[in-house]
This record gives structure tokens, sequence and C-alpha cells, in this order.
């Protein structure tokens, strides 16, 4: 499963059970992050077990695909046993200051800064 | 002649709204909001706020010896790049499309920081529902409206926005927010919102 555009690319690795996200994400709001949304459902819907988010390449990402990552957070949450981890980078100062919001969504989130 | 009761004021502030000193450091950058459409327009957001970013980093220098300025520069190029993009995509999308006002960001260096100031028209009828919310955002604990407004777009399907942008700046980037409202035209009415972030470097 990818989404590619100019902008910014998401791939699932299945054999990881990893989406990974690159660039920047700047979608204007729920209606046109809505193809991300649905990969990350059937992804959640496919996994049983443990799914990682890797965020390390993605440079940008505004408010409304925060709020579209934490939905997404908070529908996983749901599901018994399905155990979420995200990795971002230190280096990139949004992660720093934003990530850290979504294990407050889910507290047995595993968030790992690099 | 408005179709509402209310009075209002020729202008109205909200919390941290202050006239800026004179600057001597400043970018302003104005959009004609029916000039092409939105969907078209949108990249310019990005393309402005990571203008403004970079163009700014000129005097937060970073030095390659010393990776606390390097990190600080970083840091600060990071959060204007956001705070400006979040602030021109609310400007963009509560733009009165009735009105040809245009749109304008400012961004003025401080001794102390940086202030951003966006303004632009705003339908009447949806003025008492902005303010209203901007006395909520006021009064709040911003950690628990923020992590409330998640939950609240997670269980509203039809949630046409997310209401977070002007959370995360005062959650996570601690910036101070304010809000001016004037009335810039009578007939037909126009009223023009200046949404000014202070944030500290």
């Amino acid at each position: 499963m990818e989404i590619k555009t100019e902008q910014y690319r998401i791939c699932y690795d299945r054999e990881t059970a990893t989406v990974s996200f690159s660039g920047s994400l700047r979608l204007s709001g729920p209606e046109e992050y809505q193809p991300i949304a649905q990969l990350l459902a059937d992804v959640a819907d496919g996994e049983t077990r443990k799914i990682t988010l890797n965020l390390q390449q993605l440079e940008f990402l505004n408010s409304s695909g925060i709020s579209m990552l934490s939905k997404f957070i908070i529908e996983v949450r749901k599901k018994v046993g399905v155990q979420i981890s995200v990795q971002g980078s230190q280096s990139i100062a949004w992660q720093a200051k934003s990530l850290k919001n979504l294990q407050r969504l889910m507290p047995a989130l595993i968030l790992e800064l690099v | 002649m408005t179709t509402d009761n209310r009075l209002i004021k020729m202008i109205q502030t909200f919390g941290n709204f202050i006239e800026p000193t004179p600057s001597q450091e400043y970018l302003i950058i104005g959009f004609s909001p029916s000039s092409i459409p939105l969907k078209q327009r949108w990249r310019n957001n990005g393309l402005s706020a990571d203008f403004l970013a970079d163009y700014l980093t000129t005097f937060y220098p970073g030095n390659q010896d010393d990776s606390s300025a390097l990190t600080r520069q970083a840091e600060i190029k990071s959060a204007v790049s956001y705070i400006a993009n979040e602030l021109l995509e609310n400007a963009m999308k509560f733009n009165d499309e009735n009105s040809h006002y245009p749109i304008d960001i400012k961004l003025q260096l401080e001794k102390d920081g940086l202030i951003f100031s966006v303004a632009n028209s705003i339908s009447p009828p949806s003025v008492d529902k902005f303010q209203t919310y901007i006395q909520k955002l006021l009064a709040c604990d911003p950690s628990e409206m923020y992590i409330d407004q998640l939950e609240k777009n997670a269980a509203d399907d039809n949630c046409s926005g997310s209401g977070l942008g002007l959370l995360t700046m005062l959650n996570d980037y601690s910036a101070k927010m304010g809000w001016k409202f004037e009335i810039v035209q009578k007939d037909p009415e126009v009223i023009a919102v200046t949404t000014m972030v202070q944030l500290t470097v």
C-alpha cells in the first residue's frame, strides 16, 4: 500500500508492520487526508499485534495532519491487544514538540525519538 | 443594514493583542483572496511559511562549531514555519468569500521574540461563534482542551475541521495570542480579524 505525490510519500511494509511517512504534509482538512486515513485504517484492520508508524522523514505536518494521526491512535486504542509504536526524529523540531501528545492519548503507545 | 441585532463596537480586542511598536525589521506578504481558487492557492501557504522561516534564520545564526546555536536556529525555523502555515491556513479557510478584503501576514522581529499577525475578513454571522471560541481558549488549560478537542474530532465522523491550529500554537509552542475585530466597511458590512501570535525566542 502506498500513497505518493511530489510532496510526500506514505508506504506500508507488511513484513515489519510499519507505515513510513516522508516529506511534507499540509493537506487542507479531513477530506483531503481521507486517503491516508483509509490506508492507516486498512493497516489496523489487518494487523492484530503491533503497528509501527515511522515518522522520521516527515519534515512537516500541519494541525489537520496531527488531528488525523491522533484519530488513528484513538481508533487503535479501542482494539484490544494491538500495540502502537511511533518512531520520530529528535532533530525535527515539530516532532520533539508535538509527538508526546500522542502518548497522552494512548499511554501504552511507545514513542522513540532518535 | 446588518441582519443581526448585536451591537458591534468598531474595534474589539481579546487576549494579548498589542499594537506593536514600529519595527525596522519585518516582512509583510499580501494575498488577494478572490484572484484564484483556494485549492490552487493552497500551496502558497507552505511556500510563504517556509520562506518566512528561512528568511528569519539570518537573524539567528547557527555556528557550525556550536551545536546548541544550530539547534536553536533549527527550532526557531521550524516554529516559524509551523505557526505561519497554520495562521495562513486559517485565514484562507475562514476568509469572508463575499469580500475582496485582502489577507496579509506580517512577521516582525522584536528584541526578545517574534510577532506574527495575520489579517483577514470574516463573515459577520460567524463573528459571535468565533469570539465565543476565543473566550473559551483564553479561559482554558490549553493542555486539557487540546486533548479534549482531539478526542472530540475522533468521535465525530463529520467534523469538517480540526479546530487544532490555535490550540497547537498555545500548547506546543507556548505562544501568546490575541485578536482584534474591526468593522472596516459599513455597507455592505466587512469585518476584519487580526490574529496575533507572540513567540519568545
